[in-house]
């Protein structure tokens, strides 16, 4: 399968949230605001990517019947480095991803492509799922949190968008805000796709 | 220090981990399809988030800290969880192999359950004693238990639903999920 | 597996012979006093709000259908109409018509069509949109109103404060602030007791609604304060949306039990969780997430409460 198929794949046609419906702890939590969506994504992208490559090296060696604990070893180092980085780094963003950030260790969607992709692929083309699931994933992300930020506090990415006598819709960026508006996202996708079956069979 | 009454209470109405953590998603929307496997997986989420509440306390008490080695927290819980989680199959295997096949591949998957992971993180944050992380890990457990099994009772009856195409399965629970967790927003305050 | 061959459909099974149309519009007769007094008390600005509210749903129910390629008839049965009108009657008396319409709109589209239209929602579409609102635009929604739509504390926030409160009469006849619907106590009992009479709602779901919320405020302190059996149940009764939701949201047929020990169990739950949020929680009125809650366990009560069925090991 060539690289390039991969990485759109990834992104596009099995998104992993909107197609594959993985994901979804992070998705609801973080995406109150887009720069937050954004981190979220890039740090899950940076540990998949990671993860991606190393099972992918080490597919001959890792016995099959604890292949799964080994996984959630390897994906967990990789976590505990990017939390300590952005701790370091962007302290900001970490206090308010909160503890979301060590739960990328749980993410089914890294586990998800472990199994499926790298186990069973070579370095190369694990890297390029990665980053393609990975991106996929913020895209996601920032789609949702966009309509979140817009819809409930008249942002985006913290810039004041909407006109003042615009008055928020406050339920968007809470809970159940966040379960609905993903629901009616993958409705509105399933019912571009379903449009396009049709349009394909006739 | 918050008393255990408020930790109880909090994190089944208030802060319940499902409909306003966002914890333990991926298996409420998948084992909610029907009630008995809600209970049941509801059951196991019971029994491995409070033993795991205590052991990762154990842990971090006696060993991270002391010899420093707190960098190694995610690494160290999630290995418990994991280790926990293959003898809760192992037991339920010979107790009560109908639910073991029932939840199939989701039994596994209670390694993955955010909530697992989450309770042991936020047990930690809050600076919990062994007793109130005991009982966090218990009360969060039975928010996610009452949350998916009140959720498989509405799914079930969707179930003769003529629900419009385009939302059938993950969307319409999703809505489902939005309205409940709305619902429990009255109890905002409550402690 | 060829399921859709027979009518296989979910409570509620009507027998009775009366049609949705004809259920709808005695609500709707039932719930003209109270409308009027608000209009009365209020000013002429609840005609706009109510006009507001039935004709956004009307049209609402136009365009989703239309979406939805479904058949128009269903808009003539009265149910978006009393959606409506029930959505207009639960906000203060000088809410935004923006967001009424609104309101109206998100109650039919998410508390009732994305279920597949009526008989098939989980929850009270009017309270759905109700709960949406005052989660949105939560300044709105507690901008409570009086006479005259001059700025005013309802009952149970004054309550809150400690203040000291209208007497029984003016709360009985509905001389207080509050939302549209929920101010003419005595009104509002005269037409559930005739929809009782008429046999559209059950008396099961108000006496027990009413009645533990009663026994459990007389009995209960309330937060910062002591001593039991020495609460104000008339005043509890008489406040809030009690009477409005006892006998005309929590007695909807979709989403409530079917079972009479369902109903029962539905009463007693929802006096619980309001009687419990009045007393101990961060809003002053609780009805709304209550009735809310108990449409939620629904399928649950009427699950355990069936009893035996003929024919099943």
């Amino acid at each position: 399968m060539g690289s390039l198929r991969v990485f759109w794949r990834g992104l596009l046609d099995e998104n992993p949230v909107f197609r594959l419906l993985l994901g979804m702890c992070p998705i609801l939590a973080v995406s109150t605001a887009a720069i937050n969506g954004l981190g979220m994504g890039l740090a899950a992208t940076a540990v998949l990517v990671a993860s991606n490559i190393l099972i992918s090296l080490l597919r001959s060696i890792i016995p099959d019947k604890i292949r799964i604990p080994c996984y959630i070893v390897i994906i967990a180092t990789f976590v505990t480095m990017v939390d300590l980085l952005m701790e370091a780094f962007v302290p900001g963003l970490h206090g308010v991803l909160g503890i979301f950030i060590p739960l990328i260790v749980v993410n089914c969607i890294i586990l998800q492509r472990a199994e499926a992709f790298a186990s069973k692929n070579g370095v190369f083309l694990s890297a390029i799922d990665g980053i393609g699931m990975g991106l996929g994933f913020t895209l996601a992300l920032i789609i949702l949190a966009s309509i979140r930020e817009v819809l409930g506090a008249g942002t985006f990415f913290g810039l004041t968008l909407m006109p003042a006598a615009f008055e928020p819709m406050k339920l968007m960026v809470s809970p159940p805000g966040a379960f609905i508006g993903l629901g009616l996202i993958i409705g509105l996708i399933n019912y571009v796709q379903n449009l396009r079956e049709v349009r394909r069979r006739a | 220090m918050p008393n255990l009454f408020v930790i109880f209470f909090g994190a089944i109405l208030i802060n319940n981990f499902v409909l306003t953590r966002f914890l333990g998603i991926c298996p409420f929307l998948g084992v909610s399809r029907k009630v008995e496997t809600a209970i049941g997986m509801s059951l196991a989420v019971i029994f491995v988030m409070t033993v795991a509440s205590l052991a990762t306390w154990t842990i971090q008490t006696y060993l991270l800290i002391p010899f420093e080695m707190l960098y190694l927290r995610t690494i160290a819980f999630i290995l418990i969880i994991a280790v926990l989680v293959q003898f809760v199959e192992m037991v339920m295997l010979k107790v009560t192999p109908t639910l073991y096949q029932a939840l199939g591949v989701y039994l596994p998957l209670i390694t993955t359950n955010c909530a697992v992971l989450g309770v042991t993180l936020i047990n930690l944050n809050e600076n919990y004693t062994l007793v109130e992380s005991l009982v966090h890990g218990f009360a969060g457990a039975v928010g996610f238990g009452l949350a998916i099994v009140v959720f498989a009772g509405i799914r079930e009856r969707l179930d003769y639903a003529p629900i419009p195409k385009a939302l059938e399965g993950f969307p319409i629970a999703l809505i489902v999920a939005g309205l409940l967790s709305m619902s429990f927003l009255g109890f905002q305050g409550l402690l | 597996m060829e399921i859709k061959k027979f009518a296989v459909s979910s409570s509620p099974h009507l027998h009775s012979g009366a049609t949705v149309r004809q259920a709808m519009i005695l609500v709707m007769l039932a719930l003209a006093p109270a409308a009027l007094f608000a209009v009365f008390h209020f000013g002429m600005y609840v005609v706009a709000i109510l006009l507001t509210g039935v004709l956004s749903a009307v049209l609402a129910e136009v365009a989703i259908l239309h979406f939805l390629k479904k058949p128009l008839a269903t808009v003539f049965d009265g149910s978006a109409t009393l959606t409506g009108l029930l959505l207009a009657m639960n906000v203060p008396a000088g809410a935004p018509l923006w967001m009424v319409a609104i309101g109206s709109f998100l109650a039919l589209a998410i508390g009732k069509h994305v279920f597949g239209g009526l008989g098939y929602n989980p929850f009270n579409p009017a309270l759905v949109g109700r709960a949406i609102l005052v989660a949105s635009w939560p300044a709105h929604m507690t901008a409570w109103v009086g006479s005259g739509l001059m700025t005013s504390a309802t009952p149970l926030a004054l309550s809150r404060a400690g203040e000291s409160l209208p007497p029984y009469s003016d709360l009985l006849f509905g001389f207080k602030a509050g939302s549209i619907g929920e101010v003419a106590v005595l009104l509002l009992f005269v037409g559930g007791v005739f929809l009782i009479y008429k046999k559209i709602i059950d008396w099961k779901i108000p006496f027990f609604y009413i009645g533990t919320v009663a026994l459990m405020t007389w009995a209960l302190p309330a937060r910062g304060q002591v001593g039991y059996f020495a609460g104000d149940p008339l005043f509890h009764v008489l406040s809030g949306g009690l009477m409005f939701g006892a006998f005309f949201m929590a007695t909807d047929w979709v989403t409530t039990p079917v079972t009479k020990l369902g109903r029962v169990i539905m009463g007693l739950g929802a006096g619980l969780i309001t009687a419990v949020i009045r007393l101990y929680g961060g809003l002053p009125e609780g009805v709304t997430f209550a009735i809310l809650i108990m449409n939620a366990l629904t399928p649950l009560i009427d699950r355990y409460t069936m009893g035996r069925r003929f024919g099943v090991r």
